[in-house]
């Protein structure tokens, strides 16, 4: 067994990390954050240009890493430094587009990874819950082409996106799992109006409408009607990133707080002298190598061809750092006293992240049940053989 | 043992209420019950709209002000109006300050301040808390040096809510250096609206501007606004949190919290039915009713256990550990119920005047950054950690 990372993703961990430590302070990501865009720009560029989204694709498809382990070492140095920059839509609608896209739709990956296009999955709607079969957005066809009615909700940097991976029903009722289909569509298209904001953690959303959005044949991605499969694989990228952004964070909420204990003085002491508070820092520091081997187990599960194996470690990544995060965000912000809950302090920030990483892709609830699922259908699975 | 209120107790409960449904503005309910932030005058308006009726100051001795409620009657007060969306009295001339004049105060202060607070006249702020001294306040450092028939005040204070709004601040200063910390502390009364006072606000992780530091350079402080005896400050100082930490306990708001939650999760729909539907949320949601239940009860155990007009002791820190960590579970829960629709933050629609529409269920708006503001309910008012040390020593004797 190694747990070391390979020379190559070393580099690339260490890349970034100069980067970002040099360029990419608390301060001038909390302005581009909580600014106008809700990213810079700039940055995005040098991310791309260092290869942090190269590194979440396959050679193959024009990048240079693509497994669990680039994905995880890209996104949690992005924890690590509170990254607002919208990678996490370019993993999502990338990965849509080696996993199903004809030679013509990948060839947008180009843009993706060059940094150049901004990529956002337009799913969740109003009325879902974090659900991947809840779909009310309808896609009928029209000529050889389609048109999509319908309303996407909390989609990442969904008003700034020149591509966006829209689920639309094209068959079955709201809930089904069959029915579902992915359609690419540009970001200015006709029919498009967006409501951007600001998120609590920093970054932007939008609420999108698609009224008589029409697009072309070739903007299916994938089988039709079969968009359901598709989602969840691509979501499972997501869970991956996610937890490894988490995973980032966390550590470095860990190290503040650790540091405060040490260097807080009250009643003549360092705080970090009482043992009501040893106890729970020594807590937070299991948890959080719990929340790391949990990343590990997601990574190496990711590309695993045994469906339940695979889901069911992502689902468990995601749980555990929603769990973990949240015990660590109010446990950091608590012992930092009231210090904790001011703008001025990096702390406060990296605990809304790691908070808000729960509400994306399903919180630790949504996957908990998931996983307790998929443990029925593992047992169904095995009765059956 | 009977643990029925008395007709006279449900007859008081339908006076409240009746006097709330017509006296407290509907728009200011609303406000507080979408938990968006109140403005100035909300405040100083509902404050006014009680005094009339003659129930501000109901925890006052009658000859100041008070209404001779007994504890249970003031507990089913705080309740009806937290159900009703009346907001939290501002604390800190009525629950602070009062008392502490009421019980240690010289006639003087007693006729000339009590009054004032009742007819809102002075905003008061409270000026414990420095840099350096936190939950070990009796370390502070803010010097008051005699200087003919004032003190000259000089040092730094913190986090002072609200003190954006205040003209008056009570403060602890340190008036002897040369002995233990805790016997050289002196309650003083400034008036902010002087050279020396500056006041700058501290933004916290929501955005908003309640808290402030309080910069004080050669502050004029007449003897006279000294309340009490000189270097004996600290005692009144802790008998003022032990009211502070009561009223922080909040079972009344919890109670409204924990009905907008149950409206929320039947609203919210989680695959095809409603969130109050899904066994994890309602186990968590079952979860703190219960607790709150016990907590409610034990509140008035406590309240029940001294005599009228008294306030807990030790027992305080119980209520406030209790009392805000189910508070903050019912905002997490809150938050949680949204979904993907906690992320969206716009900061305008904190605000009542907000007239677009909102992004995704209304709760949205606020639910996140509630979550985050409140995480202040176990630190402020002394941690919840101090509240332990304050148990282990004082009940348990460890
Ligand atoms: C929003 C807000 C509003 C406030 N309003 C006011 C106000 O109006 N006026 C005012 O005077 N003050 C106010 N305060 C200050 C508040 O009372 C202090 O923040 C609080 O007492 C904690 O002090 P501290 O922030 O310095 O934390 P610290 O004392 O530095 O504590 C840091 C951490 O160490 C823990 N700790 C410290 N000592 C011990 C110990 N012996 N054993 C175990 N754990 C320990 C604490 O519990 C905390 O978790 C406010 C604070 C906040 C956040």
């Amino acid at each position: 067994m190694n747990f070391q990372l390979d020379e190559d993703r070393r580099m690339l961990a260490d890349a970034l990390g100069r980067y970002l430590s040099e360029q990419y302070s608390t301060d001038y990501r909390n302005k581009a954050a909580y600014g106008a865009q809700g990213f810079s720009a700039d940055t995005y560029a040098k991310l791309a240009e260092l290869g942090a989204i190269g590194a979440l694709f396959k050679e193959a498809d024009g990048g240079f890493g693509g497994d669990g382990v680039d994905i995880s070492v890209v996104f949690e140095a992005l924890g690590t430094h509170l990254v607002a920059e919208p990678l996490l839509g370019a993993l999502l609608v990338g990965r849509a587009l080696t996993e199903a896209g004809s030679d013509v739709q990948k060839a947008q990956l180009e843009g993706i990874i060059g940094g150049e296009t901004i990529a956002a999955l337009a799913h969740d709607e109003p009325a879902n819950h974090y659900e991947l079969n809840r779909v009310a957005t309808s896609a009928q066809t029209e000529g050889d082409g389609w048109v999509l009615n319908g309303s996407k909700a909390v989609v990442l940097f969904g008003d700034q996106a020149q591509l966006l991976l829209v689920s639309a029903r094209t068959a079955g009722a709201v809930g089904d799992e069959a029915g579902i289909s992915l359609f690419l569509v540009p970001g200015d298209a006709a029919g498009i109006s967006s409501r951007g904001y600001g998120r609590i953690d920093g970054g932007h959303a939008a609420e999108l409408v698609l009224a008589n959005v029409k697009v072309g044949a070739d903007a299916l991605l994938g089988k039709l009607g079969e968009g359901h499969a598709l989602l969840e694989r691509i979501c499972g990228f997501g869970l991956l990133a996610l937890a490894a952004e988490s995973l980032g964070a966390m550590d470095v909420a860990k190290n503040h707080t650790l540091e405060y204990l040490r260097t807080r003085k009250q009643f003549g002491v360092p705080i970090g002298s009482f043992q009501a508070l040893q106890h729970r820092m020594a807590d937070l520091l299991l948890e959080a190598e719990q929340a790391r081997s949990a990343v590990i187990n997601a990574a190496a599960a990711i590309d695993n061809p045994d469906y339940l194996e695979r889901e069911k470690a992502l689902s468990a990544a995601k749980y555990s750092v929603g769990q973990i995060g949240t015990l660590m965000a109010e446990e950091a912000i608590q012992m930092h006293g009231g210090i904790g809950v001011t703008w001025e302090l990096p702390l406060a920030h990296y605990a809304k992240r790691i908070i808000m990483i729960d509400h994306q892709l399903g919180d630790m609830d949504h996957h908990l049940a998931r996983y307790i699922a998929l443990q029925a259908q593992e047992r169904a699975a095995a009765k059956a053989a | 043992m009977d643990l029925q209120f008395s007709p006279e107790e449900e007859a008081f409960r339908a006076e409240v209420r009746a006097f709330l449904k017509d006296h407290l503005p509907p728009e200011l309910a609303a406000k507080v019950k979408a938990g968006q932030r109140l403005t100035r005058f909300d405040q100083e308006n509902w404050h006014a709209i009680l005094n009339k009726k003659g129930w501000l100051a109901y925890h006052w001795p009658q000859e100041f002000g008070g209404t001779g409620w007994s504890p249970v009657q003031k507990f089913i007060f705080d309740d009806e109006c937290a159900l009703a969306g009346g907001p939290r009295l501002v604390p800190f001339g009525l629950s602070m300050l009062g008392p502490v004049l009421i019980k240690y105060g010289n006639e003087a202060q007693k006729s000339h301040w009590l009054p004032r607070i009742l007819n809102g006249d002075d905003w008061w702020c409270q000026g414990y808390s420095e840099p350096g001294a936190g939950s070990d306040l009796a370390s502070l450092k803010t010097t008051a040096v005699r200087h003919g028939d004032h003190y000259i005040v000089n040092g730094q204070k913190t986090w002072t809510t609200q003190g954006q709004h205040a003209n008056m601040m009570f403060c602890l200063v340190r008036t002897n250096k040369e002995v233990k910390s805790q016997q050289g502390i002196s309650f003083v009364l400034i008036d902010m609206n002087q050279p020396g006072v500056e006041v700058r606000p501290i933004r916290t992780l929501d955005g908003d501007k309640e808290v402030n530091e309080v910069f004080l350079t050669d502050v004029k402080v007449p003897l006279e606004n000294l309340v009490g005896e000189e270097n004996k400050g600290w005692t009144y100082a802790k008998y003022l949190l032990t009211y502070e930490r009561t009223g922080i306990a909040g079972v009344g708001f919890s109670m409204a919290g924990l009905e907008k939650l149950k409206v929320i999760a039947q609203r919210v729909q989680r695959n095809g039915k409603p969130l109050i539907e899904d066994p994890q949320f309602a186990t968590r949601m079952a979860k703190v009713e219960i607790e709150l239940l016990n907590m409610a009860t034990t509140n008035l155990r406590v309240i029940a256990s001294v005599a009228d007009g008294g306030v807990p002791g030790a027992e305080s820190s119980m209520l406030k550990i209790k009392g805000t960590v189910i508070r903050q579970e019912l905002l997490s829960l809150v938050r949680r119920a949204m979904g993907p629709y906690a992320l969206p933050f716009i900061e305008e629609a904190q605000f009542a005047e907000y007239a677009d529409a909102p992004v995704g269920p209304k709760e949205a708006a606020t639910a996140a950054a509630a979550y985050f503001n409140y995480r202040k309910l176990s630190i402020f008012g002394g941690s919840n950690e101090i509240q332990r040390n304050i148990i282990s020593k004082m009940i348990l004797g460890l």
